[in-house]
C-alpha cells in the first residue's frame, strides 16, 4: 500500500489538474458563444449568396462553365481537411481523420490518386506523417477566422483545378449539429454541382421573382461568383469547425473535471484507510507494550 | 413606405447597414448605377469603389470591395467581400496598405508575374477608395 505522503501528494497532484480542466471547460464555453455567434453572423451572408447562385445556374448551361464541369476520367481527388489548431479536445479531431481515412480508402479503390489540403494544425501534423500527399496547407487560422484564409484555400483549389492537377475537391468538416453533437460531414466543392446550387434557390423564396436585369450578361456574373462561392463555403467550414471545436472541447473538459473528482474521492478514501490503519497500528503497539511491563 | 427601399450590406462578418432609404448607388462592374424604391429586378456584379445612400437628406458613404447587388421587391442587398462606412475607415491603416501596394506593385512590374501585379492593382484600389471616402467625411 502506497504511503499516507504518497497519498496525499497524488491527491494535491489530481486536485491541480482539476482545476486547469475546470478552467478549460469555461474558457470554451466562452469562446464557443464567440464561434457560435460568428456561426450566425455569416449565415445570412452564405443563404443569400447560395439563393443567387441558384436563381442565376437555374437559368444556365452548366456545360459552359469550367469550375462546373464534371470529368469524366477522374484521376486525382482532393480533400479539403479543416480541423481545429489545438488539442484536448476529445476525439474531435481523430473523428474528423478518420472519415478523411475512409474517404481516401473509398477513392484509392476506384483507382483515383489522391490528395489531402489541410486547414488546421491538427489534421496536417497526421497526413504529413501518413502516405497521403498534402498539396496545401494552412495552420494558425482557427483561432482568428478570417474571410482571406479561406480565400488563399479557394484561390488554390480553383488553380488546382484548373491547370488539370486535381479533378474533383471535396471538404470534410466538424458539422456543427448541437452543443452535445458533432459529425464530421463532407461536401463536394468542386466541380460546382448545379443540383446544389438549385436546392438553395427553393430554400429562400419569397414572393414571385420577376425576370432579372443582368449587368453583365447572366454568364458574366456566373463567372465571377462562382470563385467566390467556393471560398463562402470554405469559410463555412471553417466556422462550423471552429464552433464544434469548442463544444468539443467544453463537452472533454467536463468529463475530464468529472474524472478528476471521482479520483480524488477514491484517494480520499484511500488515505483515511491507510490513516485509520497507521493509528490502529500504533495502538496495537503501545497496547502490546503496555501489557510486556505487566507482566 | 412606398417611396423608400430597403438597403441591406452583408458582409461575412457583418451586417454592416440595414435601413430604409431613398437612394443608393453602388459601384457596378459595368459602371456605376442609382437605385430608388420601386426599381427592377436588378443582378449586378460590383467592383471595387465607392458606394453612398441617402436617406432624409442625409448622405452616407460607403467603401466596398468586391461581390455583387441584388435588387427585388423593393429590398437592396449588396453582398460584399469587405464593406465599411466612411467612419469606420482607418486612415493609418489604408495609407500602409497603400505604400505597400505601390511597393508591391513596382516588385511586381520588375518581375512579370502577372497575378501578382493584379492582386498589386486591386490591393491599390482599394487603399485609394478608403482613403478617398475617409478623406471626403473629414473635409
Amino acid at each position: 500500500m502506497a504511503s499516507l505522503k504518497d497519498i496525499q501528494l497524488k491527491i494535491v497532484g489530481v486536485k491541480k489538474t482539476e482545476q486547469i480542466t475546470k478552467a478549460m471547460n469555461m474558457v470554451a464555453a466562452a469562446k464557443l458563444r464567440g464561434a457560435q455567434s460568428r456561426m450566425e453572423e455569416f449565415r445570412p451572408y452564405a443563404e443569400k449568396f447560395g439563393s443567387v447562385m441558384g436563381e442565376l445556374a437555374g437559368g444556365t448551361n452548366s456545360a459552359s462553365f469550367p469550375l462546373m464541369e464534371i470529368r469524366e476520367n477522374i484521376k486525382k481527388v482532393a480533400l479539403v481537411v479543416v480541423t481545429s489548431d489545438r488539442g484536448l479536445c476529445g476525439a474531435f479531431n481523430a473523428n474528423i481523420i478518420n472519415a478523411s481515412e475512409k474517404f481516401f480508402a473509398s477513392q484509392r479503390e476506384r483507382g483515383r490518386e489522391t490528395a489531402a489540403i489541410c486547414i488546421g494544425r491538427k489534421g496536417n501534423s497526421y497526413f504529413e506523417k501518413s502516405s497521403t500527399e498534402v498539396i496545401y496547407k494552412m495552420v494558425d487560422c482557427m483561432a482568428n477566422i478570417q474571410m482571406f484564409n479561406a480565400k488563399q484555400v479557394g484561390q488554390k483549389l480553383i488553380q488546382l483545378f484548373l491547370d488539370g492537377t486535381i479533378d474533383e475537391a471535396h471538404v470534410i468538416y466538424g458539422r456543427f449539429i448541437n452543443v452535445a453533437v458533432q459529425k464530421p460531414a463532407i461536401k463536394r466543392l468542386l466541380p460546382i454541382s448545379q443540383e446544389g446550387l438549385e436546392e438553395g434557390a427553393e430554400a429562400e423564396k419569397e414572393g414571385p421573382t420577376a425576370a432579372y436585369i443582368y449587368e453583365p450578361e447572366p454568364e458574366a456574373i456566373l463567372n465571377q461568383l462562382m470563385p467566390m462561392f467556393i471560398n463562402v463555403q470554405i469559410m463555412h467550414a471553417m466556422l462550423e469547425t471552429g464552433a464544434s471545436e469548442q463544444a468539443a472541447r467544453m463537452t472533454a473538459m467536463d468529463n475530464a473535471t468529472r474524472a478528476c473528482k471521482d479520483m480524488i474521492e477514491n484517494l480520499t478514501l484511500a488515505y483515511n484507510k491507510a490513516r485509520q490503519g497507521a493509528i490502529t497500528t500504533e495502538l496495537m503497539d503501545i497496547v502490546g507494550g503496555a501489557e510486556a511491563l505487566k507482566g | 413606405m412606398a417611396n423608400k427601399l430597403i438597403l441591406e450590406v452583408v458582409t461575412p462578418s457583418r451586417q454592416v447597414v440595414s435601413d430604409e432609404v431613398d437612394l443608393a448607388t453602388a459601384p457596378g462592374t459595368d459602371g456605376v448605377f442609382g437605385v430608388m424604391a420601386n426599381h427592377a429586378p436588378l443582378l449586378a456584379t460590383l467592383q471595387i469603389g465607392e458606394m453612398h445612400y441617402e436617406k432624409d437628406g442625409e448622405v452616407v458613404r460607403l467603401a466596398v470591395s468586391g461581390g455583387f447587388c441584388e435588387v427585388s421587391n423593393n429590398r437592396m442587398t449588396v453582398l460584399a467581400e469587405a464593406a465599411e462606412k466612411s467612419e469606420e475607415i482607418d486612415i493609418d491603416r489604408a495609407l500602409k496598405a497603400k505604400e505597400r501596394a505601390e511597393r508591391r506593385l513596382q516588385e511586381a512590374e520588375t518581375r512579370r508575374e502577372e497575378i501578382d501585379l493584379a492582386r498589386a492593382k486591386a490591393a491599390m484600389t482599394r487603399a485609394l477608395v478608403r482613403l478617398k471616402i475617409a478623406q471626403q467625411k473629414q473635409s
